[in-house]
């Protein structure tokens, strides 16, 4: 048995440099990724709990025929934030929380690329989080379902705040979702250590990248959709309302166009898990690297492709129901590969069966058997019967509790000892895995047979003599048995952490980076970060890691360091300073909190005033960073010195902005297909004329075109500064006095204001970010090589010319060519 | 198409075959239960998914179960058989096979008007949380009913759906899949009972608060005895007593109507209530007062107990 030692003083060093402080100024200045990982972890556990409280109501109610324990009323909130609260609270973030804390350690960094980011996305998680599930206490959480369709949702016939809570306090949890993606893909990317091309990175490190990219592309659909449906509830802009035009498929297709990749995003980073442990408990490497590379590729991309399959009963052509069909069927290809790169490792290998396998094993089962109940249910005349009943129900659960929470829970076996330094109390885990095992498939097996016997979803109640009864009775019983197997997984984590043996250091022989540090890990990861170019034996490079002798095995000038790589070859290209414990990020999240909580009450101008304080955080935070003096070239160790913190189109914040500029550009795709929507598919009787371009409509584009013209480019000038802000100004001020349509009459009209009021709200935001760039140039932050943000105004100028050229085209071309 | 039009064969003999599992799949809204060519087909099709989807779980689970066996040595195994095989070409294959098997299933269960197969048409409105049934043309007069759809047995029937509020899902398991019914949209299910009976109905789609009681019934005739029942349905209701007619004009008259040849108001048409509720009719109405809760029913003057009574008996009248 290793014990990895530092050398002798590097480990204060070090630790007096990352640790995050005590006490509760601490905690809640904390940006450290260990401690936010384990943070959003525990968190999405409790909201777990607090799900799986949910679902036991739910059992209880429908355990007998004609039951009288819940009402309608009560039993449609509950049912509503079983979903929510398991999708958007519990499995996202419980993936977030893995990769927060996971990825630095595989990828041999001592951090990712915006800790202040992690710790502001955990507010807004957190916050948004307690909003939705809060609302339960006070009797009016959402009660519409978890995909809220309209009209259902909309004002007439959910004129209570439940379905506003949902739609505001879920956008301010996606908030924290999109905050993450960001986070991860540029760190993936970018914060690596030296020697680790993409094409050697673990292959979890793979499925996060490939997650958090899906997750900026996927999310925006549904924060785009909640922002019109609550427009429409609070300002009577009719996007869905069919009596004004709208129609409510356009709420189904922004939906499911988030909905389904989400599924793929639960299950992905789970699969990362099973592809991480496997070949540990395999003993030999992976089966089929490049393979299981482009099926998570493939699977991202047809993920997007196949939305509709949850709309083939709202009577779309036949024809197109048969692509959608044979997309989701598709889908099955890259899932198999990996199934089988899976079985063909372990049957390589010498297997061992330990604890995690246990799981793993459960996994194959209950995820093989639901995804080939999602064949049967991409079969369309299959799904015209068991659509919208019970069997879907048990499909999901096979797929989600199946494909997610068993890889997880095996993975939460195969971690903890890294999170708690100590092993597990063997025999109880085995234990609470045959009770979840059998409880899982007693509760959702008979399942399939109630709903082709014909139990619709979402029913409260049903009568005795339809054949239901043995088998919902079933379900419930065995739903208790489950409930206890998480019970004692629970215990068994908390005696772990009490009683557990002291881990060993690699305690599964697995031979990994996040293995190659002392456990639980110290606040800096590694004492040296890992040169890969030369790979050595793991035993030796563990102990070299700790004894310093790799990248930046020393402490100076007060500098939290961590090497950052070109993004293919992994090769360093810099050296980041990453910022110390601070409250910023919880100001931040207190001033979003105060966006979009007054929002909830009709309480517009403190909303105005959240926004405000935001954009004003967000410029204060910006301004922290950067120097007045050119960066130095400083010493990594192993004979290398490279450039310290670059402000130029290297810095990670370059490509933290192209990274929300993509999820911002899938947000204006959804925009742009619904008005598309509105005008060639809707069954509406169109607005009126087409407005014509005026006055407004060419001020706009000129000034859009002055903007991007004058940032773009290197040269550093105060003028071409001055004339973006100016033409960006004049551009907002064109899309806003642009002659539409009262938005209330009409979803047309409503879908143009739309499009008129994110162009006017981007191009204002370039002319801050002109005028920003501006004062950062007088004050002496900007050089020719410290260029940083005259190319994120640059950048963000020509987003929004393009955007904002598309939006007019859309606005008064569109109409035109549809007539 | 041979599914739907042409002969049972097929169908009846795989029922055959499969007798001793259908025999737990019997029930008012089982889908497994089929008594009509499309949810027959479609049982068709998820038995042979059922033991395909069975043999391959089977066949993984194995493979599995020899992966995991304790060795000595490890083992060469070939990239290409494992992954481009297993993982690519037999999916590719299977899926392809079902893909055809399904459009062409999914093609034959749409409304499309061939020759020969007049289908009837009717109308199903969707409105939380009850169905109200439309025959556009009953011998040149639309007839109005709530609750009980009647159709002919042994011919097919296209229901045009349409809502008037919230999204309804419309299905008949035994009969047919289901179809949502969606505001602004009109959406049309083609669907046919082989045997004369009465077939149970429900909202799939969640529709608000008492999604779980929208329920309704359709009852396939014998194609004579369907004109005489529409006949009946369309004579002119039964004169009450001029009390009653009264009592009932100034309380539920304002939204429900008794005659089927006249539309509704808000409410619910009575017409053929007493057929479709034998019995239930004084007890529903001694609770009339406190409507369950979500009901949209407005206050009004209730009669005293004796008039309730009265009401309910006239309304049994209405057959």
């Amino acid at each position: 048995m290793t014990v990895l030692e530092p050398a002798p003083g590097l480990d204060g060093e070090l630790d007096a440099l990352w640790r995050t402080p005590h006490g509760r100024r601490g905690w809640l200045s904390a940006v450290n990724h260990t401690n936010l990982g384990r943070r959003f972890i525990v968190t999405a556990c409790v909201f777990f709990g607090i799900g799986g409280l949910l679902a036991m109501l739910i059992r209880i109610q429908l355990a007998t025929p004609a039951n009288a324990f819940l009402n309608a009323g009560l039993y449609n909130q509950i049912f509503t934030l079983h979903g929510t609260v398991m999708m958007f609270l519990f499995a996202i973030p419980l993936f977030e929380g893995m990769a927060v804390y996971l990825l630095p350690k595989i990828l041999g960094a001592r951090d990712l690329a915006f800790p202040r980011l992690t710790a502001y996305g955990y507010w807004c998680y957190l916050f948004g989080g307690s909003l939705v599930v809060g609302s339960l206490a006070f009797g009016v959480a959402p009660d519409a379902g978890w995909f809220m369709y309209t009209p259902l949702s909309s004002r007439p016939y959910s004129p209570g705040i439940n379905a506003d809570i949902w739609l505001i306090g879920i956008t301010f949890v996606e908030v924290s979702a999109v905050s993450a993606a960001v986070e991860i893909v540029v760190s993936v990317l970018k914060v690596r250590t030296g020697g680790m091309p993409l094409s050697r990175m673990p292959l979890l490190a793979w499925y996060l990248l490939v997650t958090a990219a899906m997750m900026l592309v996927g999310f925006p659909p549904l924060i785009l959709g909640s922002i019109l449906l609550e427009i429409e509830r609070a300002f009577g802009w009719p996007f869905f309302d069919p009596t004004r035009g709208g129609d409510p498929l356009l709420w189904q297709h922004l939906f499911w166009l988030f909905g389904h990749p989400e599924v793929y995003i639960i299950f992905l980073p789970a699969a990362g898990a099973v592809s991480t442990m496997i070949p540990v408990f395999a003993r030999r490497p992976i089966l089929g690297y490049d393979w299981i590379v482009v099926s998570i590729v493939a699977l991202a991309f047809l993920s997007f492709g196949l939305w509709v399959h949850h709309m083939f009963a709202v009577g779309i052509p036949h024809l197109a129901l048969g692509f959608f069909s044979a997309a989701s069927m598709l889908v099955a290809i890259p899932t198999a590969v990996q199934i089988f790169a899976w079985i063909g490792t372990l049957l390589a290998g010498r297997p061992v069966l330990r604890l995690p396998m246990l799981f793993v094993c459960g996994f194959f089962f209950i995820f093989v058997a639901g995804g080939l109940t999602g064949v049967m249910l991409a079969v369309v005349p299959f799904d015209w019967q068991a659509h919208d009943t019970h069997f879907v129900v048990a499909h999901l659960h096979y797929v989600l509790i199946g494909g997610f929470l068993f890889p997880m829970m095996g993975a939460a076996y195969y971690w903890l000892p890294h999170l708690t330094g100590r092993m597990p109390v063997y025999n109880l885990g085995t234990v609470s895995f045959w009770l979840l095992f059998v409880g899982f498939n007693l509760t959702f097996l008979p399942m399939h047979l109630t709903g082709l016997l014909g139990m619709p979803r979402r029913v409260y109640s049903y009568a005795p003599d339809l054949g239901w009864d043995w088998l919902n009775l079933l379900s419930s019983v065995a739903s208790f048995v489950m409930a206890m197997g998480f019970a004692l997984f629970l215990a068994d984590i908390l005696l772990q952490r009490r009683f557990g043996e002291r881990a060993p250091a690699d305690p599964w022989q697995a031979g990994t980076l996040e293995w190659a540090m002392p456990t639980p890990p110290p606040s800096y990861n590694f004492a040296s970060q890992p040169d890969l170019s030369h790979p050595s034996p793991s035993e030796a490079l563990a102990s070299e890691i700790a004894a310093g002798r790799h990248f930046l095995g020393f402490a100076r000038n007060g500098w939290r360091e961590t090497l950052a790589v070109e993004a293919a070859s992994g090769r360093p290209d810099q050296v980041l300073l990453l910022p110390g414990p601070t409250l910023l990020p919880l100001w931040m999240g207190l001033a979003t909190a105060l966006f979009f909580v007054p929002a909830l009450f009709g309480l517009y101008p403190l909303t105005l005033l959240g926004a405000v304080l935001v954009i004003g955080l967000t410029l204060a935070w910006l301004w922290s960073m950067g120097s007045r003096d050119d960066p130095p070239t400083v010493p990594v160790g192993r004979g290398l010195s490279i450039v310290a913190a670059p402000a130029d189109r290297r810095s990670p914040l370059h490509w933290g902005l192209a990274a929300a500029l993509v999820a911002d550009g899938s947000l204006f795709a959804a925009l742009g297909f619904g008005q598309a929507f509105l005008h060639l598919v809707a069954p509406n009787v169109p607005a009126d004329d087409p407005v014509p371009i005026g006055a407004a409509a060419i001020l706009a584009a000129a000034g859009l075109a002055a903007a991007a013209g004058a940032a773009a480019g290197s040269r550093v000038s105060q003028a071409r500064l001055g004339i973006a802000a100016a033409g960006s100004a004049l551009a907002m001020a064109g899309m806003l006095l642009l002659p539409l349509p009262a938005p209330t009459e009409h979803a047309q009209a409503a879908a143009a204001n739309a499009l008129a009021a994110f162009v006017a709200l981007h191009a204002g935001m370039a002319s801050i970010a002109a005028l920003y760039s501006l004062a950062r140039l007088r004050a002496g932050y900007v050089s020719a090589v410290r260029d940083l943000a005259l190319r994120n105004t640059a950048l963000l100028a020509a987003y929004a010319a393009g955007t904002g050229i598309l939006a007019l085209a859309l606005i008064h071309l569109l109409p035109l060519a549809v007539r | 198409m041979r599914f739907v039009h042409g002969t049972p064969t097929r169908p009846a003999a795989a029922g055959f075959l499969l007798a001793p599992l259908l025999g737990g799949c019997a029930g008012p809204l089982s889908a497994l239960d089929p008594a009509g060519p499309g949810a027959a087909a479609i049982a068709l099709l998820w038995w042979g998914m059922l033991v395909g989807a069975a043999l391959i779980l089977l066949g993984v689970l194995l493979l599995l179960a020899h992966a995991l066996r304790p060795r000595a040595a490890p083992r060469r195994v070939s990239e290409r058989l494992m992954l481009g095989g297993a993982g690519v070409l037999f999916p590719l294959v299977t899926l392809t096979v079902l893909l055809v098997f399904a459009l062409r299933t999914g093609e034959a269960l749409l409304p499309h008007r061939s020759a020969g197969d007049r289908p009837l048409v009717v109308e199903a409105r969707g409105q939380q949380w009850w169905w109200e049934f439309v025959y556009p043309d009953f011998a040149g007069a639309p007839l109005y009913t709530a609750g009980t759809l009647h159709i002919p047995a042994g011919r097919p029937v296209d229901v045009h759906l349409s809502s008037r509020d919230v999204i309804h899902g419309f299905w008949v398991p035994r009969l047919a899949g289901k179809l949502d019914a969606i505001p602004g949209h009109r959406t049309v299910l083609r669907l046919q009972a082989d045997q004369a009976g009465t077939y149970a109905g429900a909202c799939a789609e969640f529709c608000g608060l008492e999604h779980t009681r929208m329920t309704f019934t359709i009852v396939a005739h014998d194609p004579a005895d369907f004109a005489e029942r529409l006949t009946a349905l369309a004579a002119p209701p039964p004169a009450a007593e001029p009390e009653v007619a009264a009592a009932f004009a100034a309380g539920c008259g304002a939204c429900h109507s008794t005659d089927a040849r006249t539309r509704s108001g808000a409410g619910p048409n009575l017409a053929g209530i007493g057929r479709r509720l034998p019995g239930d009719l004084p007890a529903l109405l001694a609770r009339h007062p406190v409507p369950r809760p979500g009901h949209r029913m407005p206050d009004h003057a209730v009669p005293d107990a004796a008039m309730l009574a009265r009401i309910a008996a006239y309304l049994e009248e209405l057959r």
